[in-house]
């Protein structure tokens, strides 16, 4: 698999033509999007004036406006984008897969199923799921998929008032593992014992009754990091060996990011909570910036390199 | 209600929480143990085959093959304790490592179908193993430290309940250097 110091290379070389086409359609793009977002603007300050009679009478009104003007301004900030965004994915992000490896294939309106989300068991049940970029391949005979994924739940008040809360966003990652197993392991990051500390943080996670039993892990630093619930004392070990401890912590380290991993029909789960959509293009900021680059090169580095860095495709005997 | 019977009901339920901690503690060591057990005879399985595969070519290392069938067969007498399993368990490991360290020698042999799934399913069982033995070694860890801590040690010692020994892993098992990573 390329480095990301390679990809960096690829990213700035071989797909400088495009990204400079890309670079002036993005600033016409800007510019429309900031006339259309003044003139917006002073047409609903212009209503606004117009009802400022109605809305000394009634302030709800106010909030009404407010609340119509962000939801219609989003809309009108989406529709704009859409062409770009389409544009930017199959001429940089494509690409970009492809010269990771070229066996990848890559949809950019599909995402991990619902019943993968489910499956994992890592968050409880969504009400709503949407999300894109959407890669799956074979990678040294070992299958993985993965793409951007937005969980929420529903929530109605006494009121009959809806809202919704997010379960999980960030990228979810499904992969064969390397070892058959029968039972269900749960890694999760540990907040317990780093906010109450080791005591009282292990009788609290050994009696959380919606998870399986608690495992406490021989490897003090992983232990500092997750916490592991199993149906299976042995079999959790079996997962997490030594190796794979230290290499889920190099994993954890490199991401950045809350990770939570589960071990469920003979799959390996991981989602990595960004807390935002992940591969979109940005408007107002260049796509030759390093760091933006940096930062698509690096997500889908991390997302595919989970086969060669947890050693998923060095099977076991009775896997091969 | 009095004060002294509340004081009562709180001191009688302090000790049934007691008690019932340290008998669950011991039982999860029991029941691991079980396991460990179960993965011991899968490998205790293996030997009696890998010997009559490999015996026919390796001359020189029969004194290992004779340890290994004389483990074998002490760990199947009846009525050994856990300690004993334990103390046979890594004598079996070091010769067991010690006769696929000297398959390497022997070029037929290696590349000899039958030795090749052998050795696969050995190193599968090893997995296991380690894995068990890992989880005994947790198990045990918590059991001891009930037995030692305040103020279940009180009530432990009233139950003579003594303290049990953990699986030591072996050296070479546990640093498992991969050659090939080193010069990576």
């Amino acid at each position: 698999m390329k480095s990301t110091s390679k990809l960096t290379d690829f990213y700035y070389k071989t797909l400088y033509p495009t990204l400079q086409k890309l670079e002036k359609d993005r600033k016409n793009l800007r510019h429309r999007i900031i006339v259309i977002g003044v003139i917006f603007t002073l047409v609903v300050g212009l209503i606004t004036f117009a009802l400022s009679s109605s809305i000394a009478q009634d302030p709800d009104i106010l909030f009404f406006i407010g609340f119509a003007y962000f939801a219609i301004a989003t809309l009108i900030y989406k529709f704009l984008i859409k062409d770009y965004t389409k544009e930017f994915k199959q001429n940089v992000i494509r690409p970009l897969i492809h010269a990771i490896d070229e066996k990848l294939t890559y949809t950019c309106d599909n995402h991990v199923s619902e019943h993968l989300f489910k499956r994992s068991d890592l968050f409880s049940e969504p009400d709503r799921m949407s999300g894109n970029d959407y890669v799956r391949g074979n990678l040294d005979s070992t299958k993985i998929e993965f793409s951007d994924l937005h969980a929420e739940k529903k929530h109605k008040d006494s009121k009959g008032k809806v809202s919704w809360s997010t379960l999980f966003r960030g990228l979810f990652i499904v992969a064969e593992f390397n070892k058959n197993f029968h039972g269900k392991t749960i890694v999760l990051p540990d907040t317990a014992q780093s906010t109450f500390g080791n005591l009282i943080g292990n009788w609290l996670q050994s009696n959380n009754f919606n998870r399986e039993e608690l495992v406490k892990m021989d490897d003090n630093n992983f232990e500092r990091e997750f916490v592991v619930y199993s149906s299976d004392q042995i079999e959790a070990r079996y997962i997490l060996s030594h190796s794979l401890m230290k290499r889920l912590l190099i994993f954890k380290e490199k991401s950045k990011h809350p990770v939570y991993i589960s071990f469920i029909g003979n799959h390996i789960h991981m989602a990595i909570y960004y807390d935002k959509d992940l591969f979109e293009p940005s408007i107002f900021r260049s796509l030759l910036e390093y760091r933006i680059a940096m930062e698509y090169v690096k997500t889908l580095h991390l997302a595919i390199s989970i086969v060669d860095e947890l050693k998923l495709n060095q099977k076991l005997w009775s896997k091969q | 209600m009095s004060t002294s019977l509340i004081v009562l009901i709180v001191v009688i339920l302090v000790l049934v929480l007691m008690y019932n901690s340290l008998v669950s503690k011991k039982n999860q060591v029991a029941n691991i143990f079980a396991s460990v057990d179960t993965v011991l005879k899968k490998r205790y399985d293996l030997i009696p085959n890998l010997v009559s595969t490999v015996s026919k070519y390796m001359q020189h290392e029969k004194s290992l093959f004779n340890e290994v069938t004389k483990l074998r067969s002490d760990a199947n007498k009846p009525n050994i304790s856990d300690e004993q399993k334990i103390a046979l368990d890594a004598k079996v490991s070091s010769a067991l490592g010690s006769i696929m360290v000297a398959v390497e020698n022997y070029p037929e042999l290696k590349a000899n179908e039958n030795v090749m799934h052998l050795q696969g399913t050995l190193n599968e069982v090893e997995e296991q193993i380690s894995a068990a033995r890992r989880a005994y070694n947790q198990a045990v860890t918590d059991y001891n430290n009930a037995l030692e801590m305040i103020p279940t040690n009180f009530m432990a010692s009233a139950m003579s309940y003594r303290k049990k020994e953990v699986f030591e892993i072996v050296q070479a098992q546990r640093q498992n250097v991969n050659v090939k990573e080193l010069f990576e």
